[in-house]
């Protein structure tokens, strides 16, 4: 009986001393939950931002990142992984954060450019010398072509390659939705493997040697370039192609419980300074800053962009209409 | 009928023990699948049944049973084999042999899984000679189960082994001097001596089997309708904020698991039965 006091005792001063601990730090940290390739851009830009963090304000903030399939990670923050800052790929990630009431409804009105500060678009990684001639979309839906790109479902980047084609596809056709759905189904039938995230996906076209082509958000295509020798591959950009916009948002439950918001809002808003800008273009994020995108322009190849809304009307249509269950990328699997 | 019970107790403490096993298996597995069901019920049958029934969960179903069966039935034929060996003879780096069972334990089965992606892939060196033949191993049901395999292993055989250690070599001995040859002691001595721990080994690599993601899911491509496991789709259905949806597999999964697990259970008895 002593012992159970003397270790209940003891369990109690651990627990008090963690949140006590908690407290004091809760200012100094923030946790930014993001998408599979940001990796390289955060630990880039969260080193610059705790610069400018300390030279402003004398406090010295930390910040932590966590990555993985967008889709997860926004579930991940449904269901209480404390994230003052999310940074997923696509809007309705977070839209699907603050429909369970822990972000403001109308968060994409909150920042410039749909709270989008960098965006990216859609190109193909091909293996050097391009024995396949791959030059366009058309090139991936031949037969004997093996494509590679994440399950739509699950990755976000996936979504947006889908969409890519989906819409080459439809200008192409003029507009004929059933053409632009066989075009789709027959490129989904080259694909032999589908990875549940955008990196896994890169991992099995690099590391695995599977494939012909990796269809891969350009950030992405560029670093497995650059980090794995420009000898082994080489990256194919398309007549047209998707403008993805990925969004950010600050979590508001989250950030009024730890008392975090202003260092969260400053730290999205250096998103969009010169220094941050700069840091995204030179990690292979198109800068939405004029100056900045003239600066780093030769990096970005001149390709012909479309958006969602142009294009499918918003991302609501698009969920339902193709990637719902029973949709069109579930009708593209089914037997006939 | 609890006094004529309590009574017939011979060891003390029987109703404490008793009531703490129940609140533990509660706790730790009651609760949990409770929650389980309790999600499913915000769905109509109807939604229910169409989920657990689509094309792909059928295929998806198919493929895990089917593996998992594939995968138990091998270890338990080559786990009997490696338990004899580490048993019934002395040899040098017997320790090391019998530590090496154990690590299909131990490695984080994501490790295992990218290992094992990366020898059978087309480029590994185990894949690239098993493409050489015609036979592709990474991103097909094979791959899936090979990862299966892979992990299933140590439960066959640490169920084995001390059952092994227990047999005495004199009762084969004794069999021999009865006439037996060495085929007949084996089948009508050792055998059924062996099968009930042959079946639980079996039931307890199958189950592990059926819920293995971490390994499988970077050897198996993933592909709808085909190298699909269930507990990827379950995780799919998450992933699209489907939480009814993923239980609902679950539940249907956990339905047959233990429909199977009860059917190995019978058979186990059985055994028992007949031959004890």
């Amino acid at each position: 009986m002593r012992l159970w006091i003397a270790f209940a005792a003891g369990s109690l001063l651990v627990l008090g001393h963690l949140s006590l601990a908690g407290n004091i730090y809760a200012q100094r940290t923030l946790l930014n939950v993001s998408y599979d390739p940001t990796r390289e851009l955060y630990q880039a830009f969260n080193a610059a931002f705790a610069r400018y963090w300390k030279a402003k304000t004398g406090e010295s903030v930390s910040i932590k990142q966590s990555h993985g399939g967008s889709g997860s990670q926004a579930r991940a923050v449904i269901d209480g992984l404390e994230a003052d800052v999310v940074t997923l790929a696509l809007a309705p990630d977070i839209d699907a954060i603050a429909a369970k009431g822990l972000i403001h409804a109308d968060w994409q009105k909150r920042l410039p450019e749909n709270s989008s500060p960098y965006t990216s678009t859609i190109v193909f990684l091909v293996r050097k010398g391009n024995s396949k001639g791959i030059c366009n979309w058309d090139d991936l839906v031949k037969p004997g072509i093996s494509v590679i790109t994440p399950n739509p479902k699950t990755s976000g980047g996936a979504r947006w390659n889908y969409l890519g084609a989906w819409g080459y596809a439809l200008s192409k056709t003029s507009k004929n939705e059933s053409k632009a759905k066989d075009f789709v189904t027959a490129l989904y039938k080259n694909v032999p493997v589908l990875d549940s995230g955008a990196r896994g996906s890169t991992t099995t076209f690099v590391e695995r040697g599977i494939g012909d082509v990796l269809i891969s958000w350009e950030n992405e295509a560029f670093l497995a370039v650059n980090e794995l020798g420009k000898d082994k591959f080489e990256i194919v950009v398309p007549s047209m192609s998707i403008l993805a916009e990925p969004p950010v948002t600050i979590v508001d439950k989250v950030v009024d419980k730890r008392g975090t918001r202003a260092v969260a809002q400053a730290y999205l808003e250096y998103l969009y300074t010169t220094e941050g800008q700069e840091i995204a273009a030179k990690n292979s994020y198109r800068p939405r800053s004029v100056a900045i995108a003239k600066k780093y322009g030769k990096n970005f190849a001149q390709v012909k962009l479309f958006t969602i809304d142009e294009v499918f009307g918003g991302w609501g249509k698009i969920q339902k209409a193709h990637f719902d269950d029973g949709g069109v990328f579930d009708q593209i699997y089914q037997p006939k | 009928m609890l006094r004529a019970l309590r009574r017939h107790r011979v060891l003390p403490g029987f109703g404490l023990t008793l009531g703490f096993s129940v609140f533990y298996l509660s706790l730790i597995v009651l609760i949990p699948l409770g929650a389980a069901f309790l999600k499913t019920f915000t769905m109509s049958w109807d939604h229910f049944w169409t989920t657990v029934t689509s094309a792909r969960a059928l295929a998806s179903y198919r493929l895990s049973l089917g593996a998992s069966m594939i995968a138990a039935a091998t270890n338990t034929i080559m786990g009997l084999i490696v338990a004899w060996v580490l048993v019934r003879y002395e040899f040098a780096g017997k320790r090391i042999l019998d530590a090496l069972v154990d690590l299909p334990f131990a490695l984080p089965t994501a490790v295992a899984g990218i290992t094992l992606t990366a020898m059978f892939a087309g480029n590994g060196w185990l894949g690239s000679y098993f493409e050489s033949l015609g036979v592709k191993v990474a991103f097909t049901r094979i791959g899936v189960v090979v990862a299966l395999t892979f992990i299933g292993l140590p439960f066959v055989v640490r169920t084995l082994e001390p059952l092994l250690q227990d047999l005495d070599p004199e009762i084969e001995e004794a069999a021999a001097t009865l006439g037996a040859n060495r085929w007949q002691s084996w089948t009508r001595v050792i055998f059924p001596e062996l099968l009930p721990a042959l079946l639980t080994g079996f039931a307890l690599a199958f189950a592990r089997a059926i819920g293995e993601y971490g390994s499988v899911v970077f050897i198996s491509g993933n592909m709808p309708m085909r190298t699909e496991i269930t507990p990827l789709m379950i995780m799919t259905k998450l992933a699209q904020f489907d939480y009814a949806g993923a239980t609902a597999l679950a539940i249907a999964m956990l339905a047959m698991s233990f429909a199977l697990l009860f059917l190995i259970n019978l058979l186990q008895w059985w055994s028992r039965a007949r031959y004890a």
